[in-house]
């Protein structure tokens, strides 16, 4: 059983419901099509730079963190999208191997628009530690249980977040 | 006036003449070796070959304003820098340039120039902390350590030619070694000393590295670490009279190397001794200083420290040791 | 380090080190504090050089923001170049001629070694020794020149297409770099490897100091010389091939002493692999165009793209989200040094200030490249 596989096996536990059979590619819910199940995705790394597309609830990240520095992950970053048609900001997680077989894993995070919380991951990872302070820095979304949530990158008394998409300068 | 008058201003002028040119020029010989090693020019634009560059440079000093940084103890934090120079200057004059040239001949001119030095040091440790600046009171913190640590074995190596010589005196150690360069303390032949001594000069020679605050031990200066040590917070002539004062410094351990183990102003050959063969040494010296400076990267405090207690002290007292023992069996 | 460390945390105080200081190269503050010369915690500061590259994406074209990849990691900018060339390409689906893929691979390892000679430059410098520097740099004049005749310019480059390169290399760039390889490995081991590697205070100085675990790399997402140096063979040019590197015949050093020595000998050993996958990519260099076809304007197909490039400071990824317009949804520039530099303060814990710099100085750090 290849790396991919036994990734997929391990995550798979956490989604009892399995993804659906048709399941549309990456990337197309944003637009007409509608979401698709939660769930794990196999999908073309070169094409898209990963092989596992998943997507989880924001209740489930830390679990998948766990569950991916158990099989020997590192995380590489953790970034943030807007998406203000679907009132949503969206977290995703890419998870790498360092040496040995090559498998990216891209987790994704649905978050409400209006009150975007996330558990933070860096009690698993401190890696997360500021790449989370930087997505907090960046979007406004706050990681719960951050011991050290405060801006990064911006001045620390900036009260604006700027890749919202309705920042304006 | 008296003749003994006429003799000590002429002694004062030509000391602080000697004193302002080398701490001047020696900065550019600095720069042009430091150049040369890297293969670069050096200063050029500045009258032929870049000669001018420490006048431009002084003047440029001397035109700025010294800033005193806020809270800070403005006498100590002035005096500092004249602290600096001042011991160094006055080092010159127990130094016997020749056989007739020397202000002073003091029997234990030995023992003045250690006190000095010890001024020296003193000079950073106010200034570093008189700046009110936590690099400059690391600096100076480090300092301290580093020139107690490096006296010890200083002295101890310099015992051993006051065994041999026999006198505290430095115009008697250079008259003690001439005749030729078998008779200098580190090549000596009587006694078999010359089986010691060049582990004494060599003792010597590194503490004498370590206690002019030079690469690669210059632990105060560290400007990659503490930005510029002590300096930090000094600007104009604060800062042009401690980098004098370290230049000076370094041609009082030349001088002192060269009258303790190289046999002062004699010749190797045996043949005229003179005040030029004493300047060939000591500048040779100071070329070596410059040359060590520019090829080595720097060390580091504890290790510095390492040295000096675990193995500079070790080695000179036993060779103190087997000197001692050489004079009493041959 | 073998100094036992007695921390005694009632009598501590706090030191700034940066933003402007010789030892941060750039504008990185740590907030240390110390206990004498020792450091019971260290926080890095960041975010002095912050330019906002990922919002100057979003705002315009493509191709508007290849100018911007090289001014981040202005050291190794081809490979910033290469890395979003190549996302945008994955994105888009554009073919890139044979020939173009060989001069990407030539200038950027070119890149790749003028980038080693100036960490090595910085790092001595760091260490107190100042004559390397110029050592170093005549040799990174030899490459700047090199790649000024190509791309056009000396540091900040601009020279990679979707598709292709901007310009094709010439006769007299090959024999310029076969020439400058020779001159290279003539001075490699006297100038750089007698006067410096095996110098003993340089090998006291950085020895055993900066211990960081291959554990601590995953931990931490360390990659590139620094988790090589921790034992971790992990290159994305061996692991997640791209571009025409499968076709070389090179190592990836690798050395499990986890100190800095050995993420010093990671980088000399790279400069000596460089050369050897220019050499084989200059003999191998096919004839044919240097720009493939690529549509005037860009317009990707919605969706997340990934594509990772190894700078000479590891592993640079683009994580890119289209939404099927002209201009890019999202971009997130997973920069390396910003993983790296994040495991400084656990590391540094219980240093001498010293040797927290000689360690900083190991990590290899660009700070417009962590602030972005």
């Amino acid at each position: 059983m290849g790396l991919m596989e036994r990734t997929q096996a391990a995550l798979a536990k956490m989604f009892p419901q399995p993804a659906s059979a048709a399941p549309p590619p990456a990337g197309e819910e944003n637009q007409e099509a509608p979401p698709r199940e939660q769930g794990i995705l196999a999908v073309d790394p070169a094409r898209h730079g990963c092989h596992l597309d998943v997507l989880c609830g924001p209740g489930q990240v830390v679990e998948v963190a766990r569950t991916l520095d158990r099989e020997g992950y590192f995380l590489e970053a953790i970034s943030g999208v807007d998406w203000p048609d679907k009132g949503q900001f969206e977290v995703i997680y890419d998870y790498n191997r360092l040496g040995g077989e090559h498998c990216r894993v891209m987790v994704r995070a649905l978050v409400d628009r209006g009150e975007p919380v996330v558990p933070t991951i860096s009690g698993v990872f401190p890696a997360a530690d500021w790449h989370e302070r930087e997505t907090f820095d960046f979007y406004g979304i706050h990681f719960q249980g951050h011991p050290n949530l405060i801006r990064i990158l911006l001045p620390e008394d900036a009260d604006f977040h700027p890749l919202r998409k309705d920042y304006m300068p | 006036m008296e003749t003994s008058m006429w003799r000590a201003l002429l002694y004062l002028v030509g000391l602080l003449a000697f004193a302002g040119v080398n701490a001047a020029w020696l900065g550019w010989c600095e720069r042009k070796g430091a150049a040369r090693i890297q293969r670069r020019i050096g200063p050029c634009e500045a009258g032929f070959a870049g000669l001018l560059q420490p006048l431009a440079d002084g003047l440029k000093l001397m035109s700025k304003q010294l800033l005193v940084p806020q809270g800070v103890d403005g006498i100590i934090f002035r005096v500092a820098p004249v602290l600096a120079m001042i011991p160094a200057i006055t080092s010159l004059a127990v130094i016997p340039f020749s056989e007739n040239i020397g202000a002073r001949a003091m029997e234990l001119s030995l023992l003045l120039l250690f006190a000095l030095a010890s001024i020296g040091m003193i000079a950073i440790l106010l200034g570093g902390w008189a700046s009110g600046n936590k690099y400059a009171i690391i600096s100076a913190a480090r300092s301290v350590s580093q020139n107690l640590a490096y006296e010890i074995p200083m002295l101890l190596t310099v015992i051993t030619v006051v065994m041999i010589s026999g006198s505290m005196n430095l115009r008697e150690i250079a008259l003690d070694q001439q005749g030729g360069f078998w008779h200098w303390n580190i090549f000596r032949l009587e006694h078999g000393h010359f089986l010691t001594m060049w582990i004494s000069f060599i003792i010597f020679f590194i503490c004498s590295v370590a206690e002019t605050n030079r690469a690669p031990f210059d632990m105060a200066e560290a400007e990659s670490e503490l930005v510029a040590g002590f300096m930090t917070e000094y600007s104009s002539m604060g800062f042009g009279l401690f980098m004098m004062g370290e230049y000076l410094n370094i041609v009082v351990g030349a001088c002192l190397t060269a009258t303790l183990f190289l046999g002062g102003w004699d010749c190797p050959f045996g043949l005229t001794p003179g005040i030029w063969w004493f300047l060939l040494k000591i500048y040779v010296l100071i070329f070596t200083f410059i040359w060590i400076r520019w090829t080595y990267p720097r060390t580091q405090i504890y290790r510095l420290l390492n040295l000096s207690w675990k193995i500079l002290i070790p080695f000179s007292m036993a060779n103190l040791l087997v000197t001692a023992a050489l004079i009493k069996v041959f | 380090m073998t100094v036992p460390v007695h921390l005694r945390h009632d009598e501590t105080f706090v030191l700034n080190l940066g933003p402007q200081h010789p030892a941060t190269h750039g504008v990185l503050r740590v907030k240390l504090t110390m206990d004498g010369e020792y450091i019971v915690k260290a926080e890095p500061v960041l975010g002095y050089i912050h330019r906002m590259h990922e919002k100057l994406a979003e705002g315009g074209t493509f191709a508007q923001f290849m100018p911007n990849t090289a001014r981040m990691d202005y050291l190794h900018a081809l490979a910033f170049n290469h890395g979003w060339a190549l996302v945008v390409e994955k994105a888009a689906g554009i073919e890139v001629p044979e020939r173009a893929e060989y001069i990407r691979v030539i200038t950027v390892e070119l890149n790749r070694i003028a980038s080693h000679l100036l960490w090595w430059a910085a790092f001595l410098l760091d260490l107190g020794g100042f004559t390397p520097l110029l050592y170093a740099f005549d040799d990174r004049e030899k490459i700047v020149d090199l790649l000024e005749r190509v791309t056009g310019s000396r540091l900040t480059y601009c020279y990679l297409r979707f598709g292709g390169v901007y310009n094709d290399i010439d006769d007299e760039f090959i024999a310029g770099t076969r020439d400058f390889i020779k001159r290279l490995r003539g001075r490699m081991p006297r100038l750089y490897h007698d006067l410096v590697t095996h110098n003993i205070i340089l090998i006291k100085r950085i020895k055993d100091i900066g211990f960081v675990s291959a554990e601590q790399c995953r931990r931490y997402g360390a990659t590139g010389p620094v988790a090589r140096g921790s034992g971790i063979d992990y290159d994305i040019r061996k692991n997640e091939p791209y571009s025409v590197y499968p076709e070389f015949d090179f190592d990836v050093p690798v050395f499990d002493e986890c100190d800095s020595m050995a993420r010093y000998m990671v980088r000399m050993h790279e400069i000596e692999q460089s050369m050897r996958i220019i050499e084989q990519a200059l003999d191998k260099l096919p004839a044919g165009p240097v720009m493939g076809k690529a549509p005037k304007v860009l317009k990707p197909e919605a969706g997340y793209y990934y594509s990772a490039v190894e700078t000479a400071r590891g592993s640079l990824g683009h994580r890119l989200v289209c939404n099927g317009d002209k201009n890019p949804y999202k971009l997130k520039l997973r920069s390396p040094t910003f993983s790296n530099l994040s495991l400084f303060g656990e590391v540094a814990e219980g240093m001498l200030l010293a040797d927290a710099l000689a360690f900083m100085g190991s990590l290899d750090l660009v700070i417009p490249e962590i602030d972005r």
